[in-house]
């Protein structure tokens, strides 16, 4: 489960997000959309810990698997500067992913690095033969990534930014709400807590189900420091459950948004 | 090349096959780890801190990154010690023999006795008690004070009896750990396991508000290693009991570095939360590193730079 990824590529996909393939054929082989690996970016202990990355595709023929990232610690900076050729070490996949409907459509709805997850989720499903509707909100138009490769996967997709550059202004969930959902279809996102709470709410009055991928400072990644802790409902009360093991996808009407 | 002894003991009962364990709360009950290793390879498995009732745990974010190092407030999140008997420790027998250690914590002196004797009747090969996990309530109660640490050590032997071998896990904060150390020792501990998780803060400077959801938490990691080995040391010269050391070891040359100083198993913690193999590792590492120094048995190694 311990893998010395060589890095196939590096690319700057705007101005503090990049998407990274390395080599790794068994996690390509084996990762659902949902799952993530636990990343060194450092090769000191210096940051100490590994990052959590979503995978964001695979491509099973060459081996390859692809991280999307956001630059925004020491850790990631690093990452950031890992050159082609150099080996990572990651761990994965990990964690449980996405359940999806053998057919049928399905809506994704992505906020900012939230497309990471649900870009791999929306060629999986195209691969099965459902319809993919994708709501993609970000800031502005350049944080929007990917729009050419999701355009080719034949889905149809609803931008929105908070100011307008591209798509709708506003948020991505708002957005939602004006163009509706079509009917039965699951509901999957990805995106900052303040837009997962935002789109539990919208969901819950629509009366539909969805699956949330969660994200959270995570220690060991597999279950057993107990440090990414997310409050889910059980009956009356609460539990805490492990982001990392028992998700990081949950269902939306489980988790308690503080 | 000679095989090097890696085999230590931590008291007349119990025998390790070799010094590396891990350390309670970053190893979870062993089964989050057996998809990377042979458990049974291991000296022993030192399970998560196991209380009377289930807990859940504090709320969220309970672990934080600093440099070199992490500072959580996890809060003794566990099953209870019903299903860790019933279910979690056949599960970790499961797997293979397994040498277990449980780690107990507690309220109250009670507490502490009838998760003892609850896990020791399970079988498990030892017992640490957690006099000092700063991320609970009463967690440092007992391991802060002298009387009432020595009160429930001599309750946990009485209740066990004579022989069976339990340590007791300090931090080194508070009053002088080592009268607590001392006290202890006088009322029966076997040993002790040094360091727990020293406690610190972090502050989201943007939210103007601390950053862990309790608040305070415990830093561990290559951060709080001189200090661990301090720790160990002093205790070493001044009891000469068994001791586990503990506290960012990251590498063979960190193992060594404990059992010089007087430590005679060596704890991985937050080390393995980076790298998920580095016990098995580090079990692999210090056996090449002693063959290659010609040392025959690492027992010669320990307490060698705390004099006499």
């Amino acid at each position: 489960m311990i893998h010395e990824a060589e890095i196939l590529s590096q690319r700057r996909l705007a101005p503090d997000i990049y998407r990274l393939e390395l080599f790794a054929p068994r996690v390509a082989e084996q990762a659902q959309p949902g799952q993530f690996l636990m990343v060194r970016t450092s090769i000191s202990l210096d940051p100490f810990l590994r990052r959590p990355l979503s995978v964001n595709a695979v491509d099973r023929r060459r081996g390859a698997v692809a991280l999307l990232y956001r630059v925004v610690g020491r850790g990631t900076r690093l990452l950031a500067e890992r050159k082609l050729g150099k080996r990572l070490n990651v761990v994965g996949p990990l964690g449980r992913g996405f359940t999806v409907p053998l057919s049928g459509p399905v809506v994704l709805v992505a906020g900012g690095l939230g497309i990471a997850p649900l870009f791999f989720l929306a060629e999986v499903c195209r691969q099965r033969g459902n319809e993919v509707i994708l709501f993609y909100g970000a800031r502005s138009q350049e944080e929007l990534v990917l729009r050419r490769e999701l355009e080719s996967l034949g889905i149809k997709v609803f931008w929105a930014t908070d100011d307008g550059s591209l798509g709708e202004r506003g948020t991505v969930v708002e957005l939602l709400k004006k163009k509706g959902l079509p009917p039965a279809a699951p509901v999957y996102a990805a995106g900052p807590p303040p837009m997962l709470k935002a789109l539990a709410a919208a969901l819950k009055d629509m009366g539909r189900e969805a699956e949330f991928s969660l994200e959270e400072r995570m220690g060991c990644g597999v279950g057993a420091c107990r440090g990414c802790a997310v409050k889910v409902r059980e009956g009356k009360d609460f539990v805490y459950r492990r982001v990392c093991a028992d998700g990081p996808v949950f269902k939306a009407g489980e988790v308690v948004w503080e | 090349m000679k095989k090097p002894r890696l085999a230590v003991d931590l008291g007349p009962n119990l025998v390790l096959k070799n010094p590396v364990v891990t350390a309670s709360g970053t190893f979870g009950f062993g089964l989050e780890y057996a998809p990377f290793g042979d458990l049974a390879l291991l000296g022993a498995v030192v399970i998560k801190s196991v209380t009377r009732h289930p807990r859940r745990g504090n709320p969220p974010p309970r672990l934080v990154e600093t440099p070199a190092g992490v500072l959580n407030s996890i809060g003794l999140e566990n099953p209870g010690v019903e299903k860790v008997v019933k279910e979690i420790l056949p599960a970790l027998r499961a797997t293979g023999e397994v040498t277990v250690i449980g780690s107990v914590a507690g309220e109250t002196v009670e507490e502490y006795v009838e998760v003892s004797c609850r896990l020791a009747e399970a079988g498990v090969a030892a017992l640490e008690l957690n006099l000092s996990c700063p991320n609970v309530k009463a967690g440092t109660l007992f391991g802060h004070d002298p009387r009432l640490a020595a009160q429930v050590t001599r309750a946990v032997r009485e209740a066990l009896g004579d022989g069976f071998p339990f340590l007791v896990k300090l931090g080194v904060v508070g009053n002088d750990f080592l009268a607590v150390a001392r006290a202890v020792v006088e009322a029966g501990a076997t040993g002790l396991s040094l360091i727990n998780t020293l406690p610190g803060l972090a502050v989201d400077v943007k939210r103007r508000k601390l950053l862990l959801g309790q608040g305070t938490g415990g830093l561990s990691g290559p951060a709080i290693r001189p200090v661990a080995l301090w720790a160990v040391w002093r205790a070493y010269r001044e009891l000469r009991v068994p001791i586990i050391g503990m506290g960012g070891v990251a590498g063979v040359e960190d193992v060594l570095a404990f059992l010089l100083c007087g430590a005679r198993a060596v704890a991985v913690g937050s080390g393995t939360l980076a790298f998920p193999r580095l016990a098995w590792e580090l079990v692999e590492g210090l056996e090449q590193a002693l063959a290659k120094e010609g040392v025959e048995d690492v027992r010669e190694l320990i307490g060698m730079v705390a004099g006499s």
